[in-house]
This record gives C-alpha cells, structure tokens and sequence, in this order.
C-alpha cells in the first residue's frame, strides 16, 4: 500500500501542473479535470508493468490530451466550442506547444492560482478550489479540510466552476499593470488556508498540521513561479516561521502552550533559519509589504531564548511599520499586547480600552483573552475572571476553550 | 450585459455629468466592442407585474426606492472574458458616485 501512496504523493504535484497545461490549452476545467485524472489512472496502470518513462510529464501531458480530443469527438458541442477557443486563443497570443518534443512542460499553475483566486468568485470558494486545483486534494479531502460535508462540498466546486465557464473567468496571469490588484488575493487564499490549518474555528482539534503544510506547499510553488514578488517570499517566510512553533504550540493533551510557556527547544531550527533568510529577501530593495513585515516579527519571536529577551522595542516598531499598511483594529490589537511587553501591562490595558469600541473586535475571541490576559497580570482578579468567561462565551476549538476554563479556575481560586 | 444600477441621488458625492456619459458611450463605440445598449427613462415610470402560482397579475408601481438601487440602463458588448468586461465596468460613469455595474454572460443557447 505504501508503494500507491509514494506514487499519489509524486501525482499530486504532477496533477497541478499538468491541469494548468490541460486548462490553458482546452479552456475548459471540467474536461482538463476530468483527463488528468484518466491519464493518472492510465499511468497507474502502465508504469509498474512497463517502467516509468523517461519524460513522465510529457507522458501524461499526451496522455491526456489523446483523452481529451477522444471526448470531443464524442462530443460535438464540445468540439463547436473548442474551435471557437482556439481561434480566439490564437488571436490574443500564440501558445507555446504545451508538449513540445525534448523540451520540459511549462509550468502554467500560475494562471490557475489567479482563476482560482479571482475575485469574482464567492470567497469562501477561492480556497476550496485553490487546494482542489492546486494542491491536488480530492472533493472528500477539501470537504475534511474545511469540515463540511463531502456533498456540500461537491456543490459549491461545481457552483464556483460553472462560475468561471459562464461569467468567462479568464485563465491568464494578470498584466504587470494589474499585479499589484491582484495579486494579494492569491496570497490570502494560501493564507487563509494557513490560518484554517494554524488555530481551526471550530472542531476538536487546536491545529491541522495537513492544511497548514498545503498551505506552505502552495506558496513554495507561488514563489517558484514568481520570484522576483517580495510578498510572495514574505507570505512564505511568515508561514515558515509560524509553522516552526507547531510542536511546542500544543501541550500533552493538545491543549495550547502560550508563547512564554512554550519549549523553545522543540522549535523546527530548520525552517527557522530558511525563514529568516526568506525574510530578508522580502524586506530588501523596496518599501515592505504586510506579510513580510509579519514574517520578521515572527522572526524576531523565533530567535529570541525566551520571551524576556525577545526585543521587544523591534517588534513594537514592526509594528508600527503594519498599523501604516494595514490600519486594522485587529494589528493595533497585536501592538497593543506587543507594548504591554515592552511598557508592562497596564500601558498595554490601556491601548486596548481605546479599541474596546471597535465593531470588528466586538466578540473577537483574542481580543477578549488579551484583555484577560492583561487583568490577570495586574491582579485585578475579579475584572480579570469576568474577561475570560466573556472569552469563553465566543466559540473557539475545544482545546482552546478548556485552556480558558483552567485559567478562570485559577482566577477565581487565588 | 453591464446593467447600470444607479445610486440614490442623496449618495452622489462624485456626480458624473453628461459629458462623461458622452465621451465614455463613445469609448465602447469607438472600441469596437458595442453591440446593444439603452438608458432607461426615470424611475417613477416604472411598473412591475408579478404572477403567482394561480395565474394572478399584481401589477404595482415598482422598483421600490427602499432597494435603493434601480436600473439606470444597460450596455452589451462583446469582449473575450470577464477581466476585459470587468474593465469597462469600471470605466463606465455609472459605476462611480454610489452607483453600480453589475456585470453578467449573455445566455449562449447555440451549443
């Protein structure tokens, strides 16, 4: 069984791939879909019997395009749209053969991430379709991934690819003109997926390590396409170093472990130190964008010994440099508990009472354990036991959730 | 088809004149990319009829003004994809000020 496993493992990055060939080439997602996963099938079938091609890539690539004109003929309604296609396809640029002989494929994921990500498309749609056509996931993965069930699932990628048939989703990476727009799109799709993966909403579990390493995977892939985009190396270098604290974030029985209590030994060295480095990337030969700003924050925490080292003036300034790009309440709630470090927590109590008026942190859960963070550092016990029951009325993950529950009984018993 | 929804006139803060309506129908003519279009007369001379499941006609003096939004007009054009629609979207005076463009495929029954 293992030996199937090696070989889905090697078709999931080969899927991308070659369904962003098969879509540039035919338009259509439904069809590409469908022949990538014939040709997989044909490969899966041939290969153990007769050894793996040379060109495994080109392979496929011939495989399903064999497929692919097989249904057309079948099919003519198809086959009046292809021509249409392909005379427009001509007209606007000349493809490249997608399967010339001796040369590698060319990688055409990027116009899929932009199609995937477009903004005409229901946003809660972008990552389901990003981890489908991207990273490869199967309906019932993507279903597990964002825990609906698997037919609801099913309807919104049909929803979301029926979208970009009829409203004409363009498959095309978006002029230089253009990036700017829409690029961080793309960006906040694998983020979001990170995030999901990061701290769930909802479920039994405080991380699914599975969505978060997609997530990583899809921006691997982003900044090989695009490497000269400073974000895309920050978004990269900020899930890197986050992700490096997975085995220390969790306690014995899966509870969290806050920064302070965390064993900093347990932290992954390794993607600590490629984070770094990708973070002076981001931060070099121009103004800083929001991710990789985070990303050296996030760097700052990893490469200090404990919390009481950490230099807390640099993070309070990155900081700074955020709240200008992004005047969120949500980043002048992380300065705020970033100040209360540097300053004590009463400076930083009183930072978050001037945005207790603000509607987006209304009932925001950090927000409220912040708050009762910062009261029960001052002592004031009860107003501190008063904040983290607020806390625990707002839904977190179940392990989060009984966190709370024993910080309130150590409130109330002191 | 780009239909022009037009902003409650208390919402205009960047009023389009005219000549932005003139040099912008222009545009679209001159781009080659123009295939029907109509402004629509004022609101209050509109009416819509509904009929239920008995057959029964309720004619009444609508679109409402609590929806706020009415159709001022709409434009067809033919370009290869939604991103160059999107484009003229934006360009059109009606999208400014309040108002919208609400951008949608014109059903293709050929195939």
């Amino acid at each position: 069984m293992s030996g199937v496993r090696e070989v889905e493992a090697v078709f999931r990055e080969e899927r991308g791939r070659l369904l962003a060939a098969l879509v540039r080439r035919f338009g259509d997602l439904d069809l590409a879909e469908e022949v990538t996963s014939d040709a997989i099938e044909a490969a899966l079938r041939h290969w153990p019997v007769e050894g793996v091609p040379p060109k495994p890539g080109a392979w496929l690539m011939t495989t399903a395009r064999r497929k692919a004109v097989d249904r057309l003929r079948r099919d003519q309604a198809f086959a009046a749209r292809l021509a249409i296609l392909q005379v427009e396809a001509e007209r606007a640029a000349p493809a490249p053969p997608a399967d010339a002989e001796g040369g590698e494929l060319p990688d055409e994921r990027l116009q899929l991430f932009f199609t995937c990500a477009h903004p005409a498309l229901p946003a809660e749609d972008r990552g389901a379709l990003t981890l489908r056509c991207l990273a490869g996931l199967t309906t019932p993965e993507v279903a597990r991934a964002y825990l609906v069930p698997v037919q609801t699932m099913a309807k919104r990628i049909v929803r979301a690819k029926k979208k970009i048939r009829e409203a004409r989703i363009p498959f095309r990476v978006p002029g230089a003109d253009e990036l700017p727009e829409r690029l961080p799109g793309v960006l906040q799709v694998i983020y979001s997926i990170f995030t999901e993966g990061y701290a769930a909403s909802s479920g039994p579990d405080l991380q699914r390590l599975d969505l978060a390493e997609e997530a990583i995977r899809l921006a691997r892939i982003l900044r090989r396409l695009l490497p000269a985009e400073r974000e895309v190396a920050g978004l990269l270098a900020l899930m890197l170093l986050v992700h490096a604290r997975r085995d220390a974030r969790t306690g014995p029985d899966g509870e969290p472990v806050l920064l302070d209590e965390q064993d900093r030994g347990r932290w992954d060295r390794d993607l600590i130190e490629e984070g770094s480095a990708l973070v002076v990337t981001a931060l070099s030969g121009g103004p800083p964008g929001v991710y990789g700003v985070q990303a050296a924050i996030a760097a700052l925490h990893d490469e200090a010994a404990d919390l009481a080292t950490t230099d807390w003036p640099q993070v309070v300034a990155l900081y700074d440099v955020l709240l200008a790009l992004d005047p969120s309440p949500v980043v002048a709630l992380n300065r705020a508990a970033a100040v209360a470090m540097r300053d004590g927590p009463e400076t930083g109590l009183a930072l978050l009472d001037e945005l207790a008026g603000e509607p987006r942190l209304r009932g925001y859960h950090p927000y409220l354990v912040a708050r009762a963070d910062l009261l029960h550092r001052l002592g004031r016990l009860p107003e501190a036991a008063a904040a983290y029951r607020a806390a625990l009325e707002v839904a977190g993950s179940e392990p989060e959730r009984a966190h709370l529950r024993r910080r309130l009984a150590s409130v109330e018993e002191t | 088809m780009m239909l022009i929804n037009a902003a409650t006139t208390d919402e205009q803060d960047d009023p389009c004149t005219v000549e932005d309506w003139m040099a912008y129908d222009k545009a679209v003519r001159e781009a080659g990319i123009w295939v029907s279009g109509e402004s629509l007369a004022d609101l209050v001379t509109a009416t819509t009829v509904q009929v239920d499941r008995d057959g029964r006609r309720t004619v009444t003096d609508g679109p409402y003004a609590e929806t706020r939004e009415v159709l001022g007009g709409f434009y067809v054009i033919d370009v290869p994809d939604l991103d160059v629609a999107l484009d003229w979207a934006a360009r059109c005076p009606g999208a400014r000020g309040g108002g919208s463009v609400v951008v949608r495929p014109v059903a293709d029954f050929s195939a």
